[in-house]
């Protein structure tokens, strides 16, 4: 799509089943570096599994990914590694570190990927924390936050080493709907400094503010891809039930 | 029927060997990783305090019941022939060679293991271990690696504590009985423990502590099933790890008589 520039993710012919269950049945796209991507679908369809694939937490059964035109499926854990370092990763149920501070799940990246002075670490991840207005909570223990709350700290975290692509599993689910559109903006922002996002969704009204293209993913298949314009137009079902939705 | 019963045990064994040798390679991955960089140092230390610091009070407390219960009975019987004056000795005997070593080794089966176990089973449930793996951190050596070494390091000094609080123990009996002096008490206790006695009986624990490490590790990191499997993976690393030690135990015993026949000699 975009000339010389490999794209930013391309998923070529991904098929993934656990047991005899085919979750992703010969699965392609692939998103321009600097885009963001939508990633639509009912429960239990695979989006959670596609987003994993792409940072190599799961490995699909056949196909192949490329992340930056780097071929990542079968590659040595170190060197996966390093791949994952231009990442970020918010989780579905964030998976914060449950020993560790909330500030301290923020600076857990910092400090181990860069030699910046411990002041400095602290002072980021709290600039972190404020990007999603979560700045008193710094000194708390994640089993202190709320479901919201949890889900802004592991963004924050995502975010703490400005990665070029960030890969978010709903990032407003249990959130109300003025957070919910504040993280919004912190992801239309990311995406105009450059960043590639890669967002799970349900919450349709928020795919079309952030997403430069949404895919639907049904039955193993995508079955749609494009702008919300695009999307808009499908004749088919599924998409027209998804995009008249205003799901949460 | 009976064709059906027997494809079950002919599965279930199949599957235990499968486990087992899942775990083989488990723990060789381990082993290997103590001695390649990247070393996490900040974290062993954090697992030591939590591990091995953390046990200390269970083991001096057990320690020196034991060593005081053991006299009390002992005392009774060397009496009977006339060698109560040996008690030192016998109490030290026992606490190095095998109860300090053993008991210790069992204590921490289950305080490490259990811990272990369901800290890292719950790691697992809750994405914590791929959350690590998201990060670019390489989570086996930083979660097992460190904890197997810590259990390394830890478990010859918890024996050695155990063995000094046992002696204690034997001392505080025998003083309020005969009132021995402290450092007739000590010079008699060591009369027949000799410097590699010590040393092989305190070191073979080292190996206790891996056994500990790596199965609890194991169990841990492979848990599924949400939150029961995190009870599961707690409860499976003691009595494993436990099992395990017993039987390692009755073989390195005979391996230091082996390699040392002079203690046996005693
Ligand atoms: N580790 C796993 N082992 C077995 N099955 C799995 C595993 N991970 C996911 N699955 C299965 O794959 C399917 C897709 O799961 P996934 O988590 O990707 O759904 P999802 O689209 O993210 O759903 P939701 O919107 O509810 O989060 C589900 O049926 C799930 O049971
Ligand atoms: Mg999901």
């Amino acid at each position: 799509m975009s000339g010389d520039q490999p794209a930013a993710v391309r998923f070529e012919g991904v098929s993934k089943s656990f047991g005899d269950h085919v979750v992703l049945d010969d699965v392609s796209f692939e998103i321009p570096a600097g885009s963001a991507f939508c990633i639509l679908g009912r429960s239990g369809t695979g989006k959670s599994v596609t987003l994993k694939q792409v940072i190599g937490l799961i490995q699909p059964d056949s196909g192949r990914i490329f992340i930056h035109g780097q071929d990542i499926t079968g590659m040595e854990s170190r060197d996966l590694t390093e791949v994952r370092r231009k990442m970020g990763f918010l989780f579905q149920d964030a998976a914060l570190f449950d020993s560790i501070s909330v500030g301290e799940n923020v600076a857990f990246p910092l400090r181990r990927h860069t030699d910046l002075p411990n002041h400095e670490v602290l002072a980021r991840a709290r600039a972190k924390l404020k990007d999603v207005g979560l700045e008193e909570a710094f000194g708390q223990m994640p089993s202190e936050l709320s479901g919201g709350m949890r889900k802004r700290c592991g963004l924050a975290r995502a975010l703490a080493l400005d990665p070029d692509i960030v890969l978010v599993d709903e990032p407003s689910a249990g959130l109300d709907p003025i957070t919910s559109g504040e993280i919004d903006q912190l992801l239309i922002e990311q995406r105009r400094e450059g960043v590639t996002l890669i967002v799970v969704t349900h919450n349709i009204p928020s795919a079309r503010a952030i997403g430069d293209e949404l895919a639907l993913l049904h039955e193993g298949h995508l079955v749609a891809q494009g702008t919300a314009d695009e999307l808009d137009a499908s004749r088919e079902p599924i998409v027209q039930a998804f995009m008249r939705s205003r799901g949460t | 029927m009976l064709g059906a019963s027997a494809d079950r045990v002919g599965d279930a064994v199949l599957e235990t060997l499968a486990a087992a040798g899942d775990y083989f390679a488990f723990a060789g991955r381990a082993f290997l990783t103590l001695f390649r960089p990247p070393y996490e140092f900040l974290e062993t230390f954090r697992q030591l305090d939590a591990l091995g610091w953390r046990t200390v009070p269970l083991v001096v407390a057990a320690g020196f019941a034991n060593g005081i219960v053991f006299s009390m009975h002992t005392r009774a019987m060397l009496q009977t022939f006339g060698a109560a004056s040996v008690m030192p000795q016998a109490v030290a005997v026992t606490m190095i060679r095998e109860t300090g070593p053993l008991v210790a080794g069992l204590l921490s089966a289950g305080r490490i293991g259990a811990g272990i176990g369901s800290e890292l089973g719950a790691m697992r449930v809750s994405e914590q271990i791929d959350a690590l793996e998201a990060l670019g951190v390489d989570a086996f050596n930083y979660l097992v690696g460190t904890r197997v070494l810590a259990s390394i390091i830890a478990l010859p000094i918890l024996t050695v504590t155990m063995d000094f609080s046992g002696i204690m123990g034997g001392f505080v009996a025998e003083l309020v009985t005969t009132g021995m002096a402290w450092h007739l008490y000590i010079v008699q206790a060591f009369d027949l423990i000799g410097f590699t006695d010590f040393c092989a009986s305190t070191l073979k624990t080292a190996v206790f502590g891996f056994l500990i490490g790596t199965i609890a590790c194991y169990l841990g990191f492979n848990t599924s099933h949400g939150t029961e499997g995190v009870g599961e993976a707690s409860t499976r690393s003691v009595v494993f790890s436990s099992i395990a030690l017993i039987l390692i135990d009755v073989l390195l015993v005979k391996l230091t008589y082996l390699v040392f026949p002079q203690i046996a000699m005693v």
